[in-house]
């Protein structure tokens, strides 16, 4: 027995490195927020791209020509804060020799990441940051997988000018980028939609009572609100909105809705709207990568929970970046990076081109977005697909009645 | 104008949770010369015992103060004897970092095991509406507990002899000792006080808006503001500086951007500082 074990260790030391050096990877490298005031909408998108790399490596991993190549991450916590991203993204670069980089979470902290991948000429694709300002720089190597902040609210002003022609919006966000971009192009196609905005106001992203900020809606005689930013202001918002009874027909507040977290604030969810950029309810027939129920369902099955459109938009990063790496049959930055501009490819989250004008290199131009509501149906609180018509799930309820 | 004064209702409202927040930070001044910057860490832990005790055992929210009040009390002493002891009488810049070290592990910890995602409590009581503007239950409950917690301070320092002696050893530390008060015993008992007071009123938060392990930082910085108002190391006095604060932050909403809000206060408080570094309602130091 003992000459057999010898023999099996001996053989285990000779064989293992040859295993080790066939099993070539591809590094990805961000950040993500897994603390401060970004955390919820961070973690979606960090699950998303996980997701993705546990079930690429699981089919073998990404085909590079006739070679597969495993997929690993390296990956840092930025705590929501634009300072930290740079020097972890030049870290990405630099110490851990990051093939290609994924975005963080959220415009600011895309817009610190985008300097850094460009200066390194390396490739980043952003599911998290839907400003369109990183993209007027001449940047050729990022790529926006989501529809961009300047159509944010597009669906949500059709579809209330369809329901109330002369509804008077109240728009309050926060001063930040993401948010400012969504309701200055807003107000525009509100203006143009023959809406009336009565109130247009910014408050501080660390805002934490919004009593005064609800007065003032009140004053103005809104009956539609259009705003908020990010997770925590987002549900403080809908709940002193509910807690003060603002008498609102309409509210359609950014981001923090899409989260299923969401459903906690009670009566305080119901009716509120949210742009969503994914839902479970959509289905687009992909020519690559998972069908919206082979995603759902797996997801749901590993994680138990379900998947929003942070996850969704993260995965979708993921799937691209595969897309194009395989069309390229290459590693190389600049060949990848063709394959990504000539990108024209339907996904369960729906179709992905990019801009190929050097004014607009990288932006989302195929993906549309959704209008999303939350509504009770058979005493369960959940978000439905209410806009376009054309992929709903269930009718837009309009007034909101539940002390909105 | 209704909406004006909806808001001056909605900020003395505000105001007087806003009082009591920063009066565990100004008593703990006023008795041994300490800001102590684990305050607003004693808050959210006043909000957490909130969001634990009624989601896991089915508590009253407001059920929820007593045992706030008796663990801040208990996790104050132990904060007197681990950070604030050594250190009662030396430059206070020590006792600042000491009590700021503390803090950054707190909230290391509370970040580890909760993460930083939003906690909600929703709280249903009745409020009072006025025409089209109303004051929810829960805002009204929460200031007027904050002016009997306050009110209670009040008598207890000046009613009792406990409270004297705090008094006391705030007024003259060695008068105090040269008449055989156990200035030691009551320094750590003023920590205790005060950060009971900080997890009270963090449970009073916790009932009016969502928040999380990080949220206690801005109502800190809130407290900074009231107590220079106030006066440092003057309880009362922070009350009407917290009254004082959530006043102009509903004053002033009505008339400019809400984004100047920020820019308002801090210069006021720059001013005050400058025109009155007593504080406005306490003229003279150590006026407990």
């Amino acid at each position: 027995m003992k000459p057999f074990c010898a023999l099996l260790a001996v053989a285990t030391m000779i064989v293992t490195p040859a295993f080790a050096a066939d099993t070539s990877s591809i590094t990805i490298g961000f950040t993500a927020s897994r603390t401060g005031p970004l955390n919820v909408d961070s973690t979606g998108q960090e699950r998303g791209f996980e997701f993705w790399r546990d079930e690429v490596n699981s089919k073998g991993g990404i085909q590079v020509g006739d070679k597969r190549y495993q997929v690993k991450f390296a990956s840092y916590d930025d705590q929501s804060v634009g300072g930290r991203v740079q020097q972890l993204y030049t870290r990405l670069v630099n110490q851990d020799k990051a093939d290609f980089l994924f975005s963080p979470y959220s415009s600011g902290l895309t817009a610190a990441a985008a300097v850094i991948s460009e200066q390194y000429g390396k490739i980043m694709i952003d599911s998290g940051g839907a400003e369109e300002k990183p993209f007027q720089l001449g940047s050729k190597h990022l790529f926006m997988v989501i529809t961009s902040a300047g159509h944010y609210l597009s669906g949500a002003i059709a579809a209330l000018k369809e329901k109330n022609p002369h509804a008077k919006i109240a728009m309050v966000y926060s001063d930040d980028p993401f948010s400012k971009t969504v309701l200055a192009a807003a107000k525009e196609q509100a203006k143009e939609a023959g809406l009336e905005v009565v109130m247009d106001e910014s408050y501080a992203p660390s805002t934490t009572d919004f009593g005064p900020i609800v007065n003032k809606i009140i004053s103005s005689n809104a009956d539609a609100f259009m705003g908020g930013g990010h997770y925590s202001d987002g549900a403080t918002l809908a709940r002193q909105m509910y807690d003060q009874k603002a008498n609102l027909k309409w509210i359609s507040i950014l981001v923090a809705p899409a989260d299923d977290k969401f459903s906690e604030l009670g009566a305080a969810a119901l009716g509120v709207t949210v742009p969503s950029q994914w839902e479970p309810q959509v289905n687009y027939k992909p020519q690559f990568g998972p069908t919206t129920e082979e995603f759902a369902k797996a997801f749901e099955a590993k994680l138990h929970q379900k998947a929003d459109y942070h996850v969704a938009s993260g995965y979708t990063a993921g799937v691209v970046l595969q897309h194009a790496i395989e069309k390229a049959g290459s590693l190389d930055t600049e060949k990848v990076a063709k394959a990504l501009d000539q990108t024209d490819v339907t996904t369960f989250f729906g179709h992905i081109k990019f801009a190929a004008d050097p004014k607009h290199h990288g932006l989302q131009v195929a993906h549309e977005m959704v209008l999303a509501q939350w509504q009770k149906a058979n005493g369960e609180v959940a978000r439905q697909v209410v806009w376009p018509t054309s992929a709903k799930s269930a009718d837009l309820i309009y007034p909101i009645n539940a002390g909105h | 104008m209704l909406g004006i004064f909806a808001s001056i209702i909605d900020g003395v409202l505000v105001g007087l949770v806003y009082g009591l927040a920063a009066m565990g930070l100004t008593l703990i001044w006023g008795v041994m010369d300490v800001i102590n910057l684990t305050h607003g860490a004693m808050l959210v832990a006043g909000m957490l015992v909130l969001y634990l005790l009624t989601a896991a055992l089915g508590l009253s929210p407001y059920a929820t103060l007593v045992p706030a009040l008796i663990g801040g009390f208990i996790v104050g002493l132990l904060l007197y004897w681990i950070a604030i002891h050594r250190l009662v009488g030396r430059p206070p810049l020590m006792s600042l970092l000491s009590t700021f070290s503390v803090n950054l592990v707190l909230i290391g910890i509370g970040t580890a095991m909760l993460g930083t995602a939003p906690f909600n409590v929703p709280v249903s009581v009745p409020g009072i509406s006025m025409g089209r503007y109303t004051f929810p239950g829960p805002h009204i409950l929460a200031a007027v507990l904050a002016a009997v917690i306050a009110f209670l301070l009040y008598l207890f320092l000046h009613y009792t002899r406990l409270g004297k002696a705090i008094r006391a050893v705030a007024n003259n530390r060695e008068a105090a000792e040269l008449v055989a008060i156990p200035t030691t015993r009551v320094l750590a008992i003023s920590v205790g006080i005060g950060v009971s007071l900080a997890a009270v009123s963090g449970v009073l938060i916790g009932t009016l808006f969502p928040f999380t392990v990080l949220s206690g930082d801005s109502y800190q910085l809130k407290g900074f503001i009231v107590t220079v108002l106030g006066g440092l190391g003057n309880p009362v006095g922070a009350l009407m500086g917290g009254i004082a604060l959530g006043l102009l932050e509903g004053v002033v909403a009505p008339f400019v951007p809400v984004s100047w809000t920020l820019v308002i206060e801090f210069s006021l408080f720059v001013v005050v500082l400058i025109a009155f570094p007593g504080g406005v309602f306490a003229p003279r130091r150590g006026a407990l």
